[in-house]
C-alpha cells in the first residue's frame, strides 16, 4: 500500500478522513483535559471562567481538601477489594463453567449452552433478583457485591469458543499421558487461550471498579461502599458532604465546589487511564475473536 | 424461574423466598393494571425511542469511524486515536453522568458559558423534558463509539491485502476500495452487531437514565426498568413490577427471536 500514486480525488479522501478522526480524538479527550485543567486551576480563575484548555494559576488546595477526606479512601479501598477478589472470583467460575460447555463429549452440551444463551435475553428482572439475593440474607455484606456478579453469560460464550478453538489433539495427548480434566484445563487450555482471558479479566475488573447498581441496592453500610457510591453523592446530589468537614468558610465553599466534583472525577478515572493502553493489543485480539464466533 | 411465577401472584416480603411459591395466585391481574395505567404507553415509548435513536445515530458513527481508523497507515497515529477514543467506554456510569451534569450545569457549568459567549441565555438541559433524549443518545454514542469500532477495525484488518493490491492495480481509487471491497466485506460483521444491538432493544443504559432524569423529565425520560425499580424497590409493589419487568424480558426476547430468524434467511449469519 506505501508506494501507491496520489492523485486529486485520493487526496480529498484523505483530508475528510485525518479532518474526521482529528474530531473525534478531539470529543474525546477535550472533556478530561478540561476537568483536569479545572481541578488544578485556582478557585478564583474557574469562577471567572478563565479555565477553557490549560490550567491558569496552578493551586492544588481542592486537590488537598478531597484527599484529605476518609470516606474517599475507604471507598477506594473498598473498590479496590471487590475488583480484585470480585474478578479473581469471577475467573474461576467462568473457566470452570466454559471448559465443560467446550467439549464435544460432555452429554448435557447442547442443552445447557442453550440454557446459558438463554439467561442472556432473558430473566425474572431486577425485583426477583433483589429478593433472592436480600432473601438469601445478602443484604449489606460484601458478598452482595460478589456474588449477583458471579459469572456473565457472554463472558462464558466468548471463554467457551476460545476452549473449543483449542485442537482436540491436544487434550487427546494430555488424556491419554494420564492427566485428567483439572490437570488438562489448568495445565493445556488455560495457558493456551491466555489473550482471550486477559480481555475477560479487563472486562470483569472494569465492570467491578464501575459497578454503582448493585452497590445502591444492597449496600447502605459507608464503611463497606464501593467508591462509585461515594462518587454518585459527591457528584450527583449536590451533597455538601465533602465541604462539611473542611474548614473552608462559605463563600470559598462555594466557590470550589465544582473543583472538589472534577478532582474527584480525575480520582476515579486515573487507574482507568493506567490500565487500559496496556491492555489494547489484547483488546484489540479478544475483540476479533468475539466477532468470529459471535 | 421464580421471577415468573411472581408476576401471577401476590407476593409480600414478610412470607420470605419460599413465598414466591406460595402466595395467593392471582392470574393476569397485574398485567392489567399496568396495560390500564397511564404509564404503560409512556414508558414503552421511552424505552423504545431511547432505544432507536441510539441505534440510528450509535450504529452508523462506529463503522465509519472503523474505516476512517484503519485508512492512517502510521502504526503508533492509529493505536493513540484509538485508544483515546474508547478510554470513555470504561469511564464509569457514574462517572459519565456526572461530568454531563457538571458540564451542562445551568450556573458553572462549561456548555453554558460557552453559550453565554454566543450571547445566548442558559438552558437548564436537564430539567427540560425535550432535551433528555438527544443529551442520552449524543453521550451514549460519544462514550461507545470508539470500543464499538473494534470489532469493524478488526473486521477490516483482516481483510486479504492481495484484494487491495488487485483493486489497485485495476486502477481503483480510495472511494472505489472502501465502496467496493471494505464495506462489502464486512457486511457480515455489520449483520451479526446489528442483531445484538436488536436484541437489546428494550433495555437501555438504564443506570444512565436512572443517573440522569428526575421528576420534571419523566415525561420523556422514564423506562421500563426505572419504573419497575421506583414501584419494586422504593415502593415494595414486588408482585406488580416483577410483572411488569417479565412483559420487558417478552418483548425482548420476541425481538431478538425474529431478527435471528430474519439474518438467517438473509444472510447466513444468525447468532444461534
Amino acid at each position: 500500500m506505501k508506494f501507491r500514486e496520489s492523485n486529486v480525488g485520493d487526496k480529498i479522501f484523505d483530508i475528510l478522513v485525518y479532518t474526521f478522526v482529528a474530531i473525534a480524538v478531539v470529543v474525546c479527550v477535550y472533556p478530561f483535559i478540561y476537568i483536569v485543567s479545572v481541578s488544578i486551576s485556582s478557585g478564583a480563575a474557574v469562577n471567572r471562567g478563565e479555565v477553557w484548555l490549560y490550567p491558569v494559576d496552578l493551586d492544588f488546595e481542592a486537590m488537598k481538601t478531597v484527599l484529605g477526606y476518609t470516606q474517599l479512601w475507604v471507598s477506594y479501598a473498598n473498590t479496590i477489594f471487590y475488583t480484585v477478589v470480585g474478578t479473581f472470583l469471577n475467573m474461576v467460575f467462568t473457566c470452570f463453567a466454559a471448559y465443560p460447555l467446550s467439549r464435544k463429549s460432555f452429554f448435557l452440551r447442547r442443552r445447557l449452552n442453550f440454557l446459558l444463551a438463554f439467561t442472556m435475553y432473558f430473566s425474572g428482572g431486577l425485583i426477583p433478583i433483589y429478593i433472592v439475593v436480600t432473601g438469601l440474607g445478602l443484604y449489606n455484606s460484601r458478598w452482595a457485591m460478589l456474588l449477583p456478579v458471579l459469572v456473565s453469560a457472554y463472558n462464558v460464550m466468548i471463554c467457551r469458543a476460545a476452549f473449543e478453538s483449542v485442537s482436540e489433539e491436544l487434550y487427546e495427548n494430555a488424556a491419554l499421558e494420564g492427566a485428567n480434566d483439572f490437570v488438562i484445563l489448568y495445565k493445556i487450555a488455560i495457558p493456551v487461550i491466555k489473550p482471550t482471558l486477559a480481555v475477560l479479566t479487563l472486562y470483569y475488573a472494569v465492570a467491578h471498579y464501575n459497578d454503582f447498581f448493585n452497590a445502591m441496592l444492597y449496600i447502605s453500610d459507608r464503611s463497606k461502599e464501593p467508591l462509585q457510591s461515594f462518587l454518585r453523592r459527591v457528584l450527583l446530589q449536590a451533597s455538601m458532604e465533602i465541604m462539611q468537614t473542611t474548614s473552608l468558610d462559605m463563600a470559598a465553599l462555594n466557590q470550589s465546589t465544582l473543583q472538589v466534583r472534577y478532582v474527584c472525577i480525575v480520582l476515579a478515572i486515573i487507574p482507568v487511564l493506567i490500565f487500559v493502553p496496556f491492555v489494547h493489543k489484547y483488546l484489540v485480539q479478544g475483540t476479533m475473536l468475539g466477532a468470529v464466533k459471535g | 424461574m421464580t421471577g415468573i411465577i411472581m408476576a401471577f401472584n401476590k407476593y409480600k416480603t414478610a412470607s420470605g423466598l419460599i413465598g414466591i411459591y406460595t402466595s395467593e395466585f392471582v392470574g393476569l391481574k397485574w398485567f392489567r393494571q399496568f396495560f390500564g395505567s397511564v404509564y404503560a404507553w409512556r414508558l414503552i415509548r421511552n424505552t423504545f425511542l431511547l432505544n432507536f435513536y441510539s441505534l440510528v445515530f450509535g450504529f452508523p458513527i462506529p463503522i465509519l469511524f472503523a474505516i476512517a481508523v484503519t485508512q492512517i497507515y502510521n502504526e503508533k497515529l492509529q493505536k493513540f486515536v484509538q485508544i483515546s477514543t474508547y478510554i470513555p467506554y470504561f469511564i464509569s456510569t457514574v462517572v459519565v453522568c456526572g461530568i454531563i451534569t457538571n458540564f451542562l450545569s445551568p450556573s458553572d457549568g462549561i456548555v453554558n458559558r460557552i453559550l453565554n459567549k454566543l450571547g445566548f441565555e442558559s438552558i437548564n438541559f436537564l430539567s427540560l423534558p425535550q432535551w433528555f433524549r438527544p443529551i442520552y443518545v449524543i453521550s451514549g454514542s460519544w462514550q461507545t463509539f470508539g470500543f464499538n469500532s473494534i470489532i469493524f477495525v478488526a473486521a477490516i484488518m483482516g481483510i486479504s491485502p492481495e484484494l487491495y493490491e488487485a483493486m489497485k492495480i485495476d486502477g481503483a481509487n480510495k472511494r472505489q476500495i472502501i465502496t467496493k471491497l471494505v464495506l462489502p466485506s464486512i457486511k457480515p460483521t455489520v449483520i451479526l452487531i446489528l442483531i445484538m444491538t436488536l436484541g437489546r432493544i428494550m433495555n437501555v443504559g438504564f443506570e444512565k437514565v436512572y443517573l440522569l432524569y428526575n421528576p420534571a423529565t419523566y415525561e420523556t425520560a422514564d423506562v421500563i426498568q426505572t419504573y419497575v425499580y421506583r414501584q419494586g424497590i422504593l415502593s415494595n409493589n414486588y408482585s406488580y413490577s416483577a410483572a411488569v419487568g417479565l412483559f420487558n424480558s417478552i418483548v425482548n426476547f420476541t425481538i431478538v427471536y425474529f431478527a435471528n430468524r430474519l439474518s438467517r434467511k438473509l444472510t447466513d449469519t444468525a447468532v444461534w
